[in-house]
């Protein structure tokens, strides 16, 4: 049996204990830069690309800046004591990575004006906050052209954490691409509420499975659906990280999420204090978004058209966002031949045609 | 709405309703004792982290469970100690054991992450495990036939053996069954004990069976469904196993209602039903006067003999 025996307990309290004892006595030398995650780094999904960003920060880095991370801080008013403390140790810059931590970043960064924050997938800036995204809809876009063309029934899961335009880009991405091999696509959507509940996306993934989807895609961390899907035989995707580990006949592929060469960036610009606030949203064509390797059921026509897809994202002339658009009423929101602008798409809170959600 | 559909369904209200069944009978039995404890998340957690590694090193999910319900009774039994020998107040060490089992469990969990393990699912061969029709029947984890042959064996337990009616007497009235002879103490450690193995079962659920890999906290509070439920139910067995199916059937309703479309009720409310119910249930119980009312007498309550 595996229970700790109380000597490694000792150990690793001591070990830890010397660890945060030892970083203030170099802290006089390297700069700080802080992290708080939602989730766990283990849940190899969203939070652990994230961390793999932060370990690019050290491995170029390292002889000049020291990361310090916290993990599962909640999406609440208790983020706030943890950006704090994170602050008053030392970082210079911190990284909140989650849309649900916009409000406690700025509030944290003016009490700390000369602590650099840099908050993921939000909208709200200041003279010190700056926003980062990435175009995850661009993946789905090419997740959307191989569901649609290998989903057998037609009918498509997606299971999604909250209706943030986040998500909301994804379905509508994964949708309009399905549809453009299938016109007769259709997406079930199940929000569940939360990013990371194992049991409770394994039970919507069920749930979407009975209700007649043949592949899943996730918008929630953790690999458990595609363990479900694995158990019945059918088919899905990775959300944030190559997840076919899980799963390796169900996996097909996944989208990566590629934080680290925005995070070195940005930590070089504050280490050579040209760090000014910005709002970046880089997807394929700068290298924030990628596509895991296929997998072998993925056939070798619908790899070629999902190739054809990211290389036109790549060198511009693809934009899964061009209309004509209709949304879940039938109604024309975009119109034929016109391209979605960027902040239309920042706030989007609409479904297109194609999709069954609850709301 | 095909027979498929309803196969399917019910296969998934089994998966959502054992885990808080099995966490809930052993909480039903610590509490006929006349304890209280809140721990039940983080014995879930400590059993689903216990399990899951003996699985990982013995390859064989049958050790795995037996090496959950050792870690969810070693948990149990820390709180045994301080509210039995120590007599510190129940429900305060009850929801350290929670903090502390969650916490124990992820330093455990530390070096499984990434790591699977292959599904403990039926052993009933293919043809029937796997049948249309008949996997309703023999589709299900062994877990799930535990969880459902231990209702009754609690309960005969509870009513018709000697050591049934101890327990039910400690937890009526310590003192008197304490006068008579019977060692209080060592009667609510073994039904602490026996209430950390369920519990560690409970969790091992989750690691072994429903997404077989280890994610911290990954009970996601269903623990505290657990707790609620023995509440909804009375303290009764049979009620129990009904309430058990009937909070399956409210987290199941909420996901289908999602995925169907149905929007006139917002989402937050379905995952507020179990709650909902138990409050429903409860004033119910209380408003029936005092036969209703089934709380052991001593629920809570620390045991200080003068003797």
């Amino acid at each position: 049996m595996t229970m700790i025996s109380r000597r490694t307990l000792f150990k690793g309290a001591g070990a830890a204990t010397l660890a945060t004892l030892a970083s203030p006595a170099l802290a006089e030398d390297k700069v700080k830069v802080g992290f708080i995650f939602l989730g766990p780094i283990g849940d190899y999904g969203w939070t652990w690309a994230h961390n793999k960003g932060r370990e690019a920060i050290e491995a170029e880095l390292g002889d000049k800046v020291e990361t310090i991370y916290v993990e599962n801080v909640a999406e609440d008013a208790s983020a706030i004591p943890v950006l704090r403390d994170l602050a008053q140790q030392g970082c210079k810059l911190i990284f909140t990575t989650s849309y649900g931590y916009m409000d406690q970043t700025v509030q944290v960064a003016g009490e700390f004006p000369d602590v650099k924050f840099e908050h993921c997938t939000g909208f709200k800036r200041a003279d010190n906050v700056s926003t980062y995204n990435s175009k995850f809809h661009e993946g789905r876009a090419v997740l959307g052209t191989i569901a649609g063309k290998m989903s057998k029934s037609g009918v498509m899961g997606y299971l999604g954490s909250y209706k943030v335009p986040e998500v909301v880009l994804g379905v509508n991405a994964f949708a309009l691409a399905a549809q453009k091999q299938n016109p007769a696509a259709v997406v079930k959507l199940v929000l569940i509420d939360s990013w990371f509940d194992p049991p409770k996306e394994a039970a919507a993934t069920e749930t979407l499975i009975n209700l007649g989807c043949d592949i899943v895609t996730t918008h929630t961390d953790s690999p458990g659906p595609l363990q479900i899907l694995e158990q019945k035989g059918l088919h899905g995707f990775g959300q944030g990280a190559d997840m076919s580990a899980f799963a390796p006949n169900a996996h097909l592929t996944a989208i990566e999420d590629i934080w680290g060469p925005y995070y070195v960036e940005r930590t070089k610009a504050l280490l050579d204090g040209t760090w000014a606030s910005i709002d970046t949203w880089d997807g394929f064509k700068e290298g924030t978004v990628m596509i895991a390797p296929y997998s072998k059921d993925v056939p070798a026509d619908v790899a070629a058209l999902a190739d054809g897809v990211q290389a036109g994202y790549k060198d511009g002339s693809y934009d899964i966002f061009t209309g004509p658009i209709y949304d879940q009423d039938g109604a024309l929101k975009v119109k034929e031949g016109e391209v979605m602008a960027l902040g239309d798409l920042a706030v989007m809170d609409w479904f297109v045609k194609g999709v069954e959600s609850a709301s | 709405m095909g027979i498929d559909f309803i196969i399917a369904a019910i296969i998934t209200v089994v998966g959502l309703a054992t885990p808080i069944l099995l966490a809930g009978l052993g909480e039903l039995v610590v509490e006929k004792s006349g304890v209280l404890n809140l721990g039940v998340e983080g014995m879930m957690l400590v059993g689903a982290i216990s399990g899951f590694a003996v699985t990982v090193y013995t390859f064989n999910p049958w050790f795995g469970v037996l090496g959950a319900a050792a870690g969810g009774a070693l948990a149990s039994l820390l709180f045994g100690v301080l509210v039995l020998q120590l007599n510190s107040n129940q429900v305060a060490t009850g929801l350290a054991l929670t903090i502390f089992g969650t916490g124990i469990s992820s330093l455990m969990g530390l070096s499984f992450t990434g790591r699977i393990v292959v599904p403990f699912l039926s052993v009933f061969p293919d043809a029937l495990a796997k049948h249309e029709y008949l996997q309703l029947i023999f589709g299900y984890s062994p877990i799930v036939y535990f969880a459902l042959i231990m209702v009754p064996l609690t309960t005969w337990f509870l009513k018709s053996t000697r050591a049934g009616l101890i327990l039910r007497a400690v937890g009526e009235n310590d003192l008197s069954a304490h006068s008579i002879g019977y060692s209080v103490i060592k009667v609510r450690y073994a039904a602490i004990a026996f209430g950390g193995a369920m519990a560690g079962i409970g969790g091992c659920y989750f690691s072994m069976v429903i997404t077989p890999m280890w994610a911290e906290k990954m009970t996601a509070g269903r623990g505290w469904i657990a707790l609620a439920l023995v509440v909804f139910a009375g303290w009764r067995t049979g009620r129990l196993l009904a309430g058990a199916y009937f909070f399956g059937i409210l987290m199941a309703l909420e996901l289908y209602a999602k995925a169907s479309g149905f929007s006139f009720l917002p989402s937050q409310f379905w995952a507020a039903m179990p709650y909902a119910m138990t409050v429903v249930a409860l004033s119910f119980i209380s408003s029936r006067g005092s036969a209703g009312a089934n709380a052991p007498a001593c629920l809570g309550k620390p045991f200080l003999p003068s003797t």
